[in-house]
């Protein structure tokens, strides 16, 4: 179906054509983005009409607290922790928003180890330390990977390949590491979930590496490993999971749907000319949005028809952010009505809204 | 972040200034035999066996400050001078260099293919010097040991570590500004069309399989760019077509252009202001590479025969800086100052305290 539309001042005769979103003011940061997988993090606060906002700098974690009115900022900064023997920087390899049934965290993992702080970044509630060598190893050490699992776990990825699961109690410090997950053999690059806290799946997490191997698990006092989707020695930057199918963004630009459990691959999009840094879903309306080095931001939308076990992919708009390698992008409510891009080197988050 | 950086990091930035360095002899009209020996020199230095063995060692990226030192120590081992603001111009030119070339990079893996464009030039540079030859010839093979089997989300880990390097750097260099691939603001320009990398395909296409494998249907998007299909892939071995023009030298005689330096007031923040604040965590680094460096013994000539060097700024910055020949003492005594907080025995063992001080003063350099 062909949809006319103005544009510019001109008619365009393509559905995708029309601009579905337009920018909007973006916020200032404090500096500018590192260029990281997955470099921002969101927290819409519906009570109290704000969204919080995360992105990191080399050891540092820019948080902006914005209200939905437009009116208020507020700026805040988290460091790195060091252990008491300083021996290095401890650059910061990703910061996100973990979102469980009874309390919100926010989780920073770097060279050194991973913090949890409540989600406005005003206490720290834990600190775990990772193993790292005396004198520098070729393997780097560092944690990557970070979600928030079912009711009451967070789990966060090495650069070992191991996935470390946290029990988090619904309020209070007493977090604790409580298994262990050795499956991948390549640094962990990024993970998801689906089903916090609501309705039972059968999958409920997905962790991805550096060699593109997608692991699918069960939550539970012992997470299960259901499934294993070998990778084509491509890294998988970023993953999500939706309706038990893996959305993975690949280093080719390349977008991969796969059914979580059993493997089958759904769908194959050649998605972006560079790497691709970030996706992310809107699950009310099945949007999705993919950002990669190439400067392109996309949405599309997905179908799922679970009678047929079909998938359906469809591209509706582009934005490109000029000159600029985007490291972040994420929807800023559960509709895809807004979304937020970051960028290396650029010191603002760029907001657009729906038309 | 990743521990193998520095080699690349290192050889890339030198590669560089050797182009720089071998445009200014030559407009300057150095005398053949000073040009050569002053190129030779520096080269033997970058390839030294004990330098290269530390840095080949796994360790965190150097801080800008204590790579900087690095580098004026190389500068300073020939018979060449250059004056502070010259070298501070030079290492802003380098940088800057490197910088878009690892941005432009298409594949993180690319960065191997722009190190080598950068070997093989320094190869032709000492072409007709056995001796020197024989050590870049080992650099290479250290190089294809440590970084061919490297997977490309480890080459993207060398590639966002360096990046953290260059965060903010927005120097606008003549060169590019020319070629507008930068624009005035500093900023590189990042085309949305050409070849994709390789390893990509051309995006616009959806493809949708049965639970079978069976493809179901296609459909092509608009990409909104103007891609083609990636050119074959660069050659990773001693020799070899690298197929990127990424790392060859922007200077050389074919393309009559000046190193100039233009508006470098515009970002100040990049230009290092020696820090009278003694820093013991860069001045245990400097211990290790710097003073490797600077310990190496050059052959100099019996009489002061310096060559001294400017890096020419454009009309557009605040007039021309001249060097005033200086003999080697004096020299010395510079890069002395420089590193003042050296004690004779060079040896630094801060305590750990001083060490975390320092750490966060570092960090907020960063």
């Amino acid at each position: 179906s062909v949809a006319i539309c103005s544009e510019n001042g001109g008619l365009v005769a393509s559905k995708e054509d029309c601009s579905m979103y337009h920018k909007e003011k973006s916020i200032q940061i404090k500096n500018s983005a590192s260029a990281l997988y997955n470099n921002l993090g969101v927290l819409r606060i519906a009570p109290r009409r704000l969204t919080y906002f995360t992105v990191v700098h080399a050891n540092v974690v820019n948080m902006i607290s914005a209200s939905w009115d437009g009116l208020n900022y507020s700026h805040r900064q988290l460091q790195s922790k060091e252990p008491n023997v300083a021996t290095s920087t401890s650059l910061i390899m990703q910061a996100a928003f973990c979102a469980l049934p009874s309390r919100d965290l926010l989780v920073v993992t770097s060279q050194k180890g991973i913090q949890m702080y409540e989600s406005d970044g005003s206490i720290m509630v834990y600190w775990h330390a990772l193993d790292t060598p005396e004198t520098p190893t070729e393997q780097a050490v560092f944690a990557r990977g970070i979600s928030a699992v079912w009711e009451n776990y967070i789990c966060v990825g090495v650069s070992s390949g191991a996935i470390l699961v946290f029990d988090v109690p619904s309020k209070g410090s007493n977090i604790t590491l409580s298994e262990v997950l050795e499956e991948h053999k390549e640094s962990i690059t990024d993970m998801a979930s689906e089903c916090s806290g609501s309705q039972e799946c059968i999958a409920n997490l997905v962790t991805a590496d550096d060699e593109g191997n997608l692991c699918v698990w069960k939550s539970g006092e012992e997470f299960q490993l259901l499934n294993k989707i070998p990778g084509f020695d491509m890294s998988c930057s970023s993953v999500k999971l939706w309706k038990g199918t893996v959305v993975a963004g690949y280093g080719t630009g390349q977008i991969r749907l796969y059914e979580a459990v059993t493997g089958i691959l759904h769908a194959e999009v050649n998605a972006h000319a560079r790497w691709i840094y970030s996706l992310d879903i809107a699950p009310f309306s099945g949007l999705l949005l993919s950002a990669a080095e190439d400067s392109l931001v996309r949405v599309w939308h997905l179908t799922m028809t679970p009678e047929t076990n079909s998938v359906e992919v469809a591209h509706l708009h582009n934005e490109c952010v000029t000159d600029t390698q985007i490291c972040g992008a994420k929807f800023c409510d559960g509709d895809g009505y807004a979304f937020a891009v970051t960028g290396y080197d650029l010191s603002e988050i760029i907001r657009y809204v729906q038309s | 972040m990743s521990s193998r950086t520095l080699p690349l990091l290192f050889i890339n930035l030198g590669g560089e200034m050797l182009y720089i360095l071998d445009q200014r002899l030559r407009a300057q009209n150095i005398p053949a035999d000073k040009a050569k020996k002053v190129m030779n020199d520096i080269i033997t230095t970058m390839f030294n066996k004990k330098f290269l063995e530390e840095l080949f060692k796994p360790q965190e990226l150097y801080s800008k400050k204590a790579l900087r030192t690095v580098f004026d120590r190389l500068a300073h081992a020939s018979i060449m001078r250059l004056n502070q603001a010259s070298m501070d111009k030079l290492y802003d030119l380098m940088t800057m260099a490197f910088k878009y070339q690892v941005l432009l990079c298409p594949r993180p893996k690319d960065i191997l293919l722009v190190s080598f464009n950068h070997m093989d030039a320094i190869k032709d540079f000492v072409k007709d010097t056995p001796s020197i030859l024989s050590q870049v010839d080992e650099t290479y093979r250290q190089l294809i040991e440590m970084y061919t089997p490297l997977s490309s989300g480890e080459f993207q880990l060398i590639r966002q570590t360096l990046l953290i390097f260059f965060q903010d750097m927005h120097i606008r260099v003549s060169i590019f500004l020319k070629d507008k691939v930068q624009n005035s603001n500093g900023r590189f320009v990042l085309p949305t069309s050409g070849s994709v990398p390789h390893g990509t395909q051309v995006p616009g296409l959806i493809r949708i399989f049965s639970c079978t494998g069976e493809e179901l249907t296609r459909q092509q998007f608009n990409n909104g760019g103007n891609y083609n299909a990636a050119l074959r892939e660069g050659s990773f071995e001693i020799f070899g077509d690298r197929v990127t023009k990424l790392g060859t030298n922007m200077y050389s005689v074919s393309r009559p252009v000046e190193t100039h330096m233009s508006g470098t007031s515009k970002n100040s923040a990049q230009h290092t202001k020696v820090s009278a604040a003694p820093n013991p965590l860069a001045k245990e680094e400097l211990n290790l590479l710097a003073r490797l460096m600077g310990g190496l013994e050059v052959e100099k000539p019996g009489n002061t025969d310096s060559v001294s060097l400017h890096v020419i700024p454009d009309e557009l910055s605040y007039g021309v800086i001249n060097i005033q020949a200086t003999k080697d003492q004096q020299a010395n005594a510079e890069l002395a100052k420089i590193m003042g907080e050296f004690t004779e025995s060079g040896d630094q063992s801060p305590g750990a305290s001083s060490k975390g001080d320092d750490l966060l003063a570092m960090m907020d350099g960063l």
